[in-house]
């Protein structure tokens, strides 16, 4: 009765028929999906382009974006020389819709890196260190959590005075507890499963455990939760500077050319909807980029 | 790496492998101000057995009898509220004993959920060789290990060690769960619940390889499960739990053959017969067993045991001696006051 080999539990063709490459890594199986999604990949090649077009917008031989004409202010879209027009000081829109991407994209990218670093780190010991220590941790949250985030970073703003490093920092407080909470509730879930019991077993060093057997099974959500935050944070960050507490003229920013041009809405609406449409456009496509990347990675056997 | 010298044995054959003396855990309820409350579950009460080297020792008791709490507090996965743990004659976690590390490197765990005991975004070769690397074994020679370790379990290394958990069944996950738990060369294997999820024909092979790995690599087995019959395959001594005390204890053929305490009679009666003239007709014991949180008194069985009387009420019968196994029931103790005791 004792067995010999495990042939019996293995269905007979299937070790034959699968080698190697049928052992897929979670990753692969990951890309695989993403490659079969086309929003998320159009969302993705849209993102790149803007980001791309804006990193690179010295070399596009674009008009000077600080250049003012008074002659030719607010000239409609698509007049001759100016493809999209000029704001209300006669620069070029195009060139600054492409330069205002360096810093709108800063500002949305940066708090939300720095908040995923944070709070990552206080939600990832709050889930794995339990009792005490996330109670506190999470009470803390709680009480930035009874503002509405909005509120938050314009009375944070308001307090620290207008200017780009004020509003990253501003920002940055405000995405940390949700992503605290969230990579708290993700940590707690994992925690509870046996192979980290195994693990604890074993003799391994908590560190250890942490960064072979919880970071790996964590980090997934957490990023893809933070990716949808960069929407927020880019809305957010243009709506302080449309208020006059983020970036400061004649800096080109999405928030800030929306602000400006608003009292020509009724001369050029199309010119005035111009970086709105951008902030729309690219905090969309995070979200849809976002929203695919969840689906792909929720992958159950 | 002299961190990879396997545990060696020190008493000799006659110590115990371990020996658990006054074990205790009380598991707070949540709730009342500030999540502090007055009262607990009493998962383990009191508990004191050994365990001899080269045996297996079954545990067998209803769900919610303790049975995964005791495996949890002997591998220090939960920090006992009271008693002690001795390995081989060296306290567990004291001032001249040895620490908890010295403890994982002789008792390993084998859990019950093959699926959610695996890391899911490791490879069975990655996490076989989690352990000893954990402890200093160079990387190549962990990996090395970890297939010989594969092939032991039976499964063929070469097709098995880069596949990932969901890409195998649950008897080949649990054949690697147990080789994880053999990575450290364990001298006990504390086995919870560990084929209770397997598929009858599947359960069968990993039983007989447990015996086989037992013999060739000279283990002691604490067997928990809730099948009796898997239990008297596997077992040299039987340990019988309700409500979080030992009822009953003895070598298996004493256990099987001659069940003293009611509970343990009630158990056995209500396994399924596999000759149709012997079907059970009635249910042995009727209910659910009281709330952990508030035990009768006295005797802890008495509100379903038929025997009950005054006495049981009134005072806890302690594990006493009956024959060649022990009991904890006033009927086994002459002159307790109980009309059946003789």
């Amino acid at each position: 009765m004792a067995i010999q080999s495990p042939s019996l539990e293995i269905p007979a063709g299937s070790v034959k028929a699968t080698p190697a490459s049928a052992t897929r890594g979670y990753w692969q199986q990951v890309r695989r999906r993403l490659a079969r999604d086309p929003i998320t990949l159009i969302c993705s090649t849209v993102l790149l382009l803007i980001i791309a077009s804006s990193l690179a917008a010295p070399l596009l031989g674009l008009a000077d974006p600080y250049k003012t004409s008074m002659i030719r202010r607010l000239q409609p879209v698509l007049s001759p020389h100016y493809f999209l027009g000029t704001d209300e000081l006669g620069r070029d829109m195009l060139s600054r819709l492409i330069y205002a991407g360096r810093l709108s994209l800063f500002m949305g990218v940066t708090p939300v890196v720095c908040a995923l670093f944070i709070g990552g780190l206080l939600g990832i010991t709050a889930g794995f260190v339990g009792g005490g220590v996330n109670m506190l941790i999470m009470r803390i949250m709680d009480v930035f959590y009874a503002f509405p985030s909005v509120l938050l970073a314009i009375s944070l703003s308001g307090a620290m005075g207008a200017g780009a490093e004020n509003t990253l920092l501003a920002l940055t407080l405000v995405f940390i507890p949700p992503i605290c909470r969230v990579s708290e509730s993700v940590t707690t879930q994992v925690r509870g499963f046996d192979f980290v019991d195994a693990a604890k077993a074993s003799g391994a060093a908590t560190l250890t455990i942490v960064r072979v057997h919880v970071l790996g099974n964590v980090l997934g959500p957490i990023l893809v939760y933070a990716t949808s935050l960069i929407s927020v944070a880019i809305i957010l960050a243009a709506g302080l500077s449309f208020l006059g507490l983020g970036v400061k003229p004649p800096e080109p920013e999405w928030g800030l050319m929306l602000n400006t041009l608003r009292q020509a809405i009724y001369v050029n609406p199309l010119l005035a909807a111009l970086p709105g449409v951008m902030i729309f456009l690219t905090s969309i496509c995070f979200n849809l980029m976002s929203d695919g990347l969840r689906a792909a990675m929720d992958v159950k056997a | 790496m002299d961190a990879f010298v396997p545990p060696k044995d020190r008493g000799g054959p006659a110590q115990p492998l371990l020996l658990a003396k006054g074990l205790r855990k009380h598991f707070p309820i949540p709730g009342g101000l500030l999540g502090r409350s007055s009262k607990v579950v009493r998962a383990v009460d009191d508990l004191s057995f050994t365990i001899a080297k080269g045996e297996t020792l079954g545990v067998v008791g209803e769900s919610g009898c303790g049975k995964s709490t005791v495996a949890r507090l002997l591998i220090r996965l939960l920090r006992p509220d009271r008693g002690t743990v001795v390995l081989d004659g060296d306290p567990v976690d004291e001032p001249h004993g040895i620490n908890l590390n010295e403890l994982r490197r002789n008792v390993q765990m084998v859990f019950q959920d093959s699926y959610a005991s695996l890391n899911p975004r490791l490879t069975i070769v990655e996490t076989l060789a989690f352990a000893p690397r954990a402890h200093g074994l160079p990387t190549h020679l962990a990996r090395a290990r970890s297939r010989d370790l594969l092939a032991k379990v039976g499964l063929e290394p070469a097709t098995f060690a880069d596949r990932y958990p969901h890409e195998l069944s649950g008897g080949q996950r649990q054949r690697v769960n147990i080789a994880r738990a053999l990575a450290l060369q364990p001298r006990l294997v504390i086995l919870d619940e560990a084929v209770s999820a397997l598929d009858k024909s599947v359960e069968a092979q990993v039983l007989n390889m447990l015996v086989d790995l037992k013999t060739e690599l000279g283990l002691t087995y604490l067997f928990i499960s809730h099948d009796l019959n898997v239990v008297q395959y596997l077992s040299d001594r039987v340990l019988v739990m309700y409500l979080g005390k030992i009822v009953e204890i003895g070598p298996v053929e004493a256990i099987y053959g001659n069940p003293k305490h009611p509970y343990t009679r009630a158990l056995l009666s209500a396994r399924p017969s596999m000759d149709p003239r012997k079907r059970t007709k009635e249910a042995p014991i009727q209910g659910d067993p009281p709330n952990p949180i508030d035990p009768p008194s006295g005797c802890r069985f008495r509100t379903r045991c038929p025997f009950a009387e005054e006495v049981c009420a009134k005072s806890e019968p302690a594990l006493a001696d009956s024959g060649a196994q022990a009991v904890a029931c006033h009927m086994s103790v002459p002159g307790s006051g109980h009309s059946k005791a003789a």
